[in-house]
């Protein structure tokens, strides 16, 4: 799933000790700027760019690279087939088989994946450089010209069932369906991305191949390579794995959300000893001039890095949860500030009635000014550790011009954050802000809590 | 605060061997020990002016006094809480506000704290690191409301999770003797009766710097940390340490199976845990072999195990096998299998009992054998790539009686690993009917709905 490069999700909620908020003036130096990431923009003879960083810590070379168009395009009764497509991409291609395309990966410690979001899908490649251009060629023929033959595609598409089977009883797979199906209503971000048993069984080889020809095209990728490589060694590369490529696939366009469901409460029922909440409200646009503001805010509300609105209420005071987060969410078609609690089947209601309050404090009163500074200096100060390994930077590389931020983004993003006052985060809480929009959904045995209507179907 | 628990560790050990050391001269790690008996470990590493820094104790689960299980646990979480110089959870709000991440762990044999943080912050995290070794305050209230947060953690982890559940009683038995088999979390009625007097003990007990080892993987050289380290940890005295128990486990005379039928349960699994050398318990000499033999049995979709179930017969969805071979005590080997779709669970398992069976008569290959080593050879390599996956790698052998030589020169003795060493381990540890088989199923009585499903097509 694609998030902004900027968002604070659940994984890296660090999960802390008790906060109170005292001003340590002597430690309050302001945290030096990220070392500017030297980024070179490669473009090939056979015309397709990339973003370069040379990095030669290790003998090796880590390539992350993007096509526009994920998940939502999946047909409506096909649901899931990106993700299939996704995990059959590497089971064998051109003239070799899917036996020894994965072989000739691992025995020489290459490796290709492949993942879908809603807007776009993905690929990773690392490989030693010893190895380089056999990588490359692999590659390529994935991408040019996959085999997808029964035994690999049956195969994969048996361990996606069994998996969605799982996901049934997995509290924090079947909160995130019901999640997306209520706020999104029928838009198509409410269809299940990993699809259905029903749907998954529903797609053929056919498809795979369409979904190939139709979306994996030049005029949608973004490419992001960080390792030992010189912008000379890579072109011809880049040229080999993308430039056969078709130039551009069927159009397609994901209307905007109109609507997002807000206030509802939905309750699925499983016998677990403590309940999974997720919540939901409308977000802020990744190009909104506020998002700045969206962002300190949201970390302050419930961010990663050290204590939180919600942490400290929700976990250090009360005991209520071990984990309470938010983040915004940010998609092609919508934008959300998502979160989430867990918490005893004979609390969970106590915890969601604390979260609203921080809602409404935060919304009402703001946040104070030592809030905002802290907040600032702790993602300014954080933003280099995002630059610790190749395949993370390739990464990143890929999702700023995914997002069009451009090539100098890296070294003025500090400078947004730091631009933001306490008057546009405070004015920012108040209009985004909206206790009444939230969407929960509790997987549990919840005690206390009255659902607005019943469970959607989401399939499974 | 994080929590490994047995899954999580043998993921870690797969990055340790797996994804880890190196061929020698790879990390140049440099090396000290201050007055007080507190290893110094820095691996410089110069691609981002950034540092991990992380304190290592040589304490864990399996210290914990009979009757105080998750004690080891409990007291990591309050060592956030505060010091007389920076109380009140001060700690996590200065390095936050310095842009540093931080957090801990704790597992069997080691509890571990870092922070991820610019280089010029060396200086700060070291003070407030070394501060919380020695003056940690441990209140009464503070401690009940912490109590409440660790058995929500344990909900989250073990106790809304059939498999979790399955394999916490499952360890308890697989170890007869060695504390191994008590959960690194705690069992819950033990949560609940640790006393704040329990934990300033412990705390007292364990927490010195010559029970400590302190590695930094980043933009510094050891020149530039030692006198840091001599400033902040250096100062602090040595204390007595428990003589350290020596748990042997017993000879094990009978084989097990447990089983766990629950309702949240849709796809059943399997899988199956055999007593193994370690690479420090018992007979540590088949510990690389066993290495190697993880690595063909299970590493990837070419791997001996998928190759066979997944691919060949297609009884089963994924199979594979591990080696936990790590830690202070015994290791463990591994096998696990689930079915592919219209598959039972027998099928399943008796497929992987078959395979490994025939591996028991004829071995596996010297092509094998060489395949698997260059892949491991190779991940020494991708190793350089983390900050933090170097720290880890130090600490985590260090504390768990490891040597740096054996991280330095772990690809030439891999290297060196025969097939006839693989073949001597693999019927050593698999050539037995004495092991313990794990069974997750659904509800016997339980009917898998298909919903019909109109929304879907709308």
């Amino acid at each position: 799933m694609r998030t902004h490069a900027l968002s604070n999700g659940p994984s890296n909620a660090l999960a802390m000790a008790g906060l109170v908020v005292v001003s340590l003036a002597v430690l309050m130096a302001t945290v030096s700027n990220a070392r500017a990431v030297d980024i070179q923009e490669v473009t090939s003879p056979g015309g397709i760019k990339a973003w370069l960083v040379e990095d030669d810590t290790a003998d090796l070379v880590s390539m992350s690279f993007s096509f526009r168009g994920g998940s939502a395009l999946d047909p409506i009764g096909k649901e899931g087939l990106a993700d299939l497509v996704a995990s059959t991409l590497d089971e064998g291609a051109g003239d070799v088989d899917s036996e020894s395309f994965r072989r000739r990966l691992e025995d020489q410690s290459i490796s290709i994946s492949f993942s879908n979001g809603r807007d776009n899908f993905s690929g990773s490649f690392k490989s030693l450089n010893r190895y380089l251009d056999e990588g490359i060629d692999l590659l390529s023929l994935a991408l040019n010209s996959p085999r997808f033959d029964e035994e690999p595609f049956e195969r994969v598409r048996g361990q996606i069932l069994i998996g969605l089977s799982r996901d049934k009883t997995n509290p924090n797979a079947q909160g995130g369906k019901a999640l997306f199906k209520t706020l999104f209503d029928n838009h198509t971000y409410s269809r299940p991305a990993g699809g259905t048993e029903e749907s998954v069984k529903a797609i053929t080889r056919d498809d795979l191949r369409q979904f190939v020809a139709e979306n994996l095209t030049r005029d949608r990728l973004y490419v992001g390579v960080v390792g030992k490589i010189t912008a000379e060694a890579l072109a011809p590369l880049l040229d080999k794995a993308f430039a056969s490529l078709p130039e551009s696939g069927k159009p397609f366009e994901i209307p905007a959300v109109e609507n997002i469901a807000g206030g509802e409460l939905i309750v699925l029922d499983q016998d677990i000893p403590q309940s999974v909440a997720l919540f939901a409200q409308p977000g802020i646009d990744r190009d909104d001039p506020d998002f700045y503001a969206a962002y300190v805010m949201t970390h302050i509300l419930g961010g990663g890095g050290f204590s939180s609105r919600l942490t400290e209420e929700v976990r250090e005071k009360r005991g209520l949860a071990y984990s309470t987060y938010s983040y915004l969410a940010g998609y092609d078609a919508a934008d959300l500030l998502i979160g989430g609690v867990s918490t005893r089947n004979d609390a969970i209601a106590t915890s969601l009635d604390v979260i609203r309050e921080v809602w409404t404090n935060m919304a009402t009163e703001g946040a104070t000014a030592e809030e905002v500074n802290d907040a600032k200096t702790y993602l300014t100060g954080s933003y280099p550790l995002r630059f610790t390994t190749t395949s993370q930077i390739a990464r990143t590389l890929a999702a700023i011009q995914y997002q069009g931020l451009g090539i100098d983004y890296i070294d003025q993003r500090n400078s947004f954050i730091e631009a933001v006052t306490l008057e546009d985060v405070n004015r920012l809480a108040k209009t985004l802000l909206d206790p009444d929009a939230l969407t929960v959904v509790i997987v549990g045995k919840p005690e206390g809590v009255t659902p607005t209507g019943p469970a959607p179907v989401t399939g499974g | 605060m994080i929590l490994k628990l047995h899954r999580l560790i043998f993921a870690a050990v797969a990055f340790l061997f797996v994804g880890s050391p190196a061929i020698a001269g790879i990390f140049n790690p440099e090396t000290a020990t201050l007055d007080n008996g507190m290893k110094v470990i820095v691996i410089p590493k110069h691609s981002a002016p950034v540092v991990t820094h992380m304190v290592w104790y040589k304490v864990g689960s399996v210290d914990e006094p009979q009757g105080k299980s998750g004690i080891a646990h409990f007291l990591e979480h309050l060592m956030f809480k505060g010091t007389p110089k920076y109380p009140n959870g001060q700690f996590s709000e200065i390095v936050a506000r310095n842009g540093g991440q931080e957090n801990a762990f704790t597992s069997l044999d080691y509890t571990g704290y870092f922070q991820s943080i610019a280089k010029d912050r060396l200086d700060l995290v070291m003070e407030l690191e070394s501060d919380r070794m020695r003056n940690l305050i441990i209140e009464e209230a503070e401690t009940e409301t912490e109590r409440n947060v660790v058995l929500e953690e344990r909900r989250t982890r073990t106790d809304n999770s059939p498999g979790s559940r399955l394999r916490e009683q499952a360890m308890a038995s697989f170890y007869m003797n060695h504390p191994y088999g008590r959960p690194i979390i705690g069992w819950e009625h033990e949560i609940r009766d640790i006393t704040v007097e329990d934990l300033k003990a412990f705390y007292d007990t364990w927490y010195a710097p010559n029970n400590a080892t302190l590695v930094i993987a980043g933009d510094v050289t050891l020149a530039e940390v030692l006198p840091l380290a001599e400033k902040y940890y250096g100062v602090i005295v040595a204390r007595p340490l428990p003589e350290p128990v020596k748990w042997i486990e017993p000879t094990r005379l009978v084989s097990q199976t447990v089983e766990l039928r629950d309702a949240n349960v849709r796809e059943p699994s399997w899988s199956k845990r055999y007593r193994a050398p370690s690479h420090i318990y018992d007979k540590s000499e088949h510990a690389y072999p066993l290495e190697v033999l993880s690595e063909i049995l299970s590493g990837g979709s070419t791997s001996i195990l998928y190759s066979a179930l997944v691919v060949d017969q297609k009884v089963a969805s994924s199979a594979g096998a591990w080696y936990w071979g790590d830690g202070r005590g015994p290791g463990s080997f591994g096998l696990y299998v689930a079915p592919a779709p219209g598959q039972s669970l027998d099928t399943a398992s008796e497929a992987m009992e078959a395979e490994i069976e025939r591996l028991i008569t004829e071995g596996v290959s010297e092509d094998d054998v060489a395949r698997a080593i260059i892949r491991l050879q190779d991940s020494a390599e991708f190793a350089k790539d983390s900050f933090s996956g170097i720290a880890r790698i130090f600490g985590s052998a260090i504390t768990s009686g490891q040597t740096i030589d054996d991280i330095e020169q772990w690809p030439e003795r891999i290297g060196a690993v025969t097939v006839d060493q693989v073949n001597e381990a693999l019927r050593l540890v698999l050539d037995t009917d004495i092991a313990m088989v794990n069974r997750l199923l659904p509800l016997e009585s339980a009917e898998v709905e298909e919903p019909a499903n109109p929304e879907e097509k709308s």
